[in-house]
């Protein structure tokens, strides 16, 4: 295989490829390192932390759902002082460059988490979770109001280190994800995570009750992959020069391709964990093979490249489509 | 550490309700325990269950004419096992494993009684084994709704120096519960320790039946998983810790295997307000 750069850019911060872990998929690594290193993909994404340890909500947390799965963890966890002593200083010693994800219920909480990490070594951007809901506003999740998204922002760059990128992850839950993107993007995001979750439910029939113990939860994995494509196709078309770290139910090389065209200049792996610890090497090995096998020798080439006209595409040996469904149909009334 | 390793079903036996799979999987025999568990993937590389389905492994031999084997035992229970249950002799099927805590064993010669419920007998087999092995003096109590969901009674029968069946339509054994004979049991072979693994109400059952008599138990639990290896949160259950402080743990690496009198046995499925980091205010966070 000739080999392809797999290196990117997010907001100035190089990466040697572009394939992480997405929040809440991969606990701070530790669990995962026994499947592959954790240094050796893009960047670990933590699981959002907390100012305080966090025991999150009642079980059930999780069903299983059509190419998905739906769960309701709330956000257990440490808390930020355990997180920086034990899991942060981990992911350092192993030379990992960690995303750390915030998750906070006021504007004062998200900028106390700020401070605790700025001049801390070992972090290579942080990533606000705003899918949140806000104490202060009736539980109203912050991801879902433009302005509360963008308070919640400048509160969190105001309050790290100038060299530290902020991602703001949005929720595709929203009547305009480029509203709330414009939004984080002016109150000073260096860069935008594309998608955090979409809000289900699922309920027993047996019992006749809704099945997690939080009512609804996040749906996440295969199933909701289309609709993540499409708004980092939103976003990136409505703000081409900001960068995106896209997510959604990726499993292989092409499900990341397929984000990388629409825009975003690394991915997270995420849900697929799950059920394959070792995904994020496999999907970053299947991702150079597909940029090989379609003659791209630098993965930055085919970042919002969907976006241009099809004239200038793939060389006509590739298969576009990357399965079998190739439409010989079209194909044959395309012709002259 | 666990390892990910795709390997062949050897054998699928059905036995009553349910089968046996032995899979070669190698590396895994060597590092595994009486009480670790396997997480399996199902239904394919391109399958819409993105969730592995986790199960105890019931036999483990690192050597044999298959190289490294492993054995566990589950139910037709949805769509997942459905599909496992078809797997045939040459099947390739993804494994990860040995997981979890596996049962701790005591430093003496003393008597056990291990009880079982449905497939839950099949951590405890093995279990037996190394009991025995250490000069253990072994007992089972196992229990099913009916005869075709008893599962490991004839090998308990050869291995153990007393069995006690029961089942809940009285089709095998005495009519009844496990819990409803454990008692005089333990008194009769003057139990030191109890292993148990079933459903939970039978766990707390056994962990109250033990601690009554002041003797420590140990419980493998079951608990809904979605990754089996640590990093989804979904398979919490309330413990209190050795500082007396209730934490929701996770049963895949801090489990399966606690120690009864720990579980919060009334809090399962709860998040109790004591508990660390308890959410005290209301909120939906994801």
């Amino acid at each position: 295989m000739t080999r392809v750069d797999m290196t990117t850019r997010l907001a100035g911060v190089a990466f040697p490829n572009p394939v992480f872990t997405a929040s809440g998929c991969a606990a701070a690594g530790q669990e995962l390192h026994a499947f592959f290193d954790v240094a050796s993909i893009g960047g670990v994404v933590t699981k959002s932390i907390m100012l305080a340890p966090r025991s999150g909500r009642a079980t059930p947390r999780m069903a299983e759902t059509p190419s998905g799965m739906i769960n309701s963890i709330g956000l257990q966890g440490p808390g930020i002082d355990a997180f920086l002593e034990r899991d942060l200083a981990w992911l350092e010693a192993q030379g990992a460059r960690a995303v750390v994800s915030i998750a906070g219920g006021s504007l004062e909480e998200y900028a106390l988490l700020a401070q605790k990490l700025r001049g801390r070594a070992g972090i290579a951007m942080v990533e606000v979770n705003i899918s949140c809901p806000n104490v202060e506003d009736r539980g109203q999740v912050f991801a879902c109001d433009p302005t509360a998204s963008s308070n919640v922002v400048d509160a969190v760059r105001r309050n790290t280190s100038s060299g530290v990128p902020v991602f703001a992850k949005l929720s595709p839950d929203v009547t305009d994800i480029t509203t709330i993107a414009r939004a984080c993007v002016a109150a000073g995001a260096d860069g935008l995570s594309v998608i955090n979750t979409l809000l289900g439910m699922v309920i027993d029939t047996t019992t006749m009750r809704p099945v997690l113990g939080g009512v609804t939860g996040g749906l996440s994995g295969p199933a909701i992959r289309p609709v993540a494509v499409r708004c980092v196709w939103q976003v990136h078309a409505a703000l081409p020069d900001v960068p995106i770290l896209g997510m959604g139910g990726i499993r292989t090389g092409l499900d990341a391709l397929e984000f990388l065209l629409a825009g975003a200049s690394a991915v997270s792996v995420g849900t697929t964990v799950f059920g394959d610890p070792s995904a994020p090497v496999r999907v970053l090995r299947e991702l150079e093979q597909a940029l090989a096998d379609r003659g791209i020798d630098r993965l930055s080439d085919v970042v919002g490249l969907a976006h241009r006209p099809p004239a200038a595409r793939v060389p006509e040996d590739a298969d576009p489509l990357g399965d079998e469904l190739v439409p010989a149909a079209a194909a044959q009334e395309a012709a002259p | 550490m666990p390892v990910q390793v795709t390997g062949e079903v050897v054998s699928a036996k059905r036995i009553g309700a349910y089968t046996a799979m032995t899979v070669t999987a190698p590396g895994v025999p060597e590092l595994a325990r009486p009480g670790h568990f396997l997480a399996v993937q199902v239904g394919g590389p391109a399958s819409s269950m993105l969730l592995r389905r986790a199960f105890a492994l019931y036999d483990m031999s690192p050597r044999g004419v298959y190289g490294g084997t492993v054995q566990f035992v589950f139910a037709v229970s949805g769509r997942g096992t459905a599909w496992l249950a078809e797997r045939r002799s040459g099947d390739r099927l993804d494994v990860v494993g040995p997981l979890g805590r596996p049962f701790r064993l005591p430093a003496h010669p003393v008597s056990a009684t291990l009880v079982g419920g449905g497939y839950g007998s099949a951590p405890l087999l093995p279990l037996a084994r190394v009991l025995r092995e250490r000069g253990c003096r072994v007992s089972f109590v196992l229990g099913a709704g009916s005869v075709d969901r008893l599962f490991g009674h004839l090998d308990a029968k050869r291995m153990a120096d007393t069995l006690a069946v029961t089942t809940d339509d009285g089709s095998a054994g005495e009519r009844g519960r496990v819990s409803d004979v454990l008692p005089a049991v333990l008194e009769r072979t003057d139990s030191d320790v109890v292993y148990a693994c079933g459903p939970m109400a039978m766990l707390r059952a056994v962990s109250d039946i033990a601690a009554e008599r002041g003797l420590p138990s140990q419980v493998a639990v079951e608990e809904s998983m979605a990754c089996g290896i640590g990093v989804c949160m979904t398979c919490v259950l309330p413990v209190v810790g050795d500082d007396g402080q209730t934490r929701m743990v996770r049963s895949c690496v801090e489990g399966p295997v606690f120690r009864g009198d720990r579980v919060r046995w009334d809090a399962v499925g709860t998040v109790p307000p004591d508990a660390v980091g308890a959410i005290t205010a209301p909120g939906a966070h994801r």
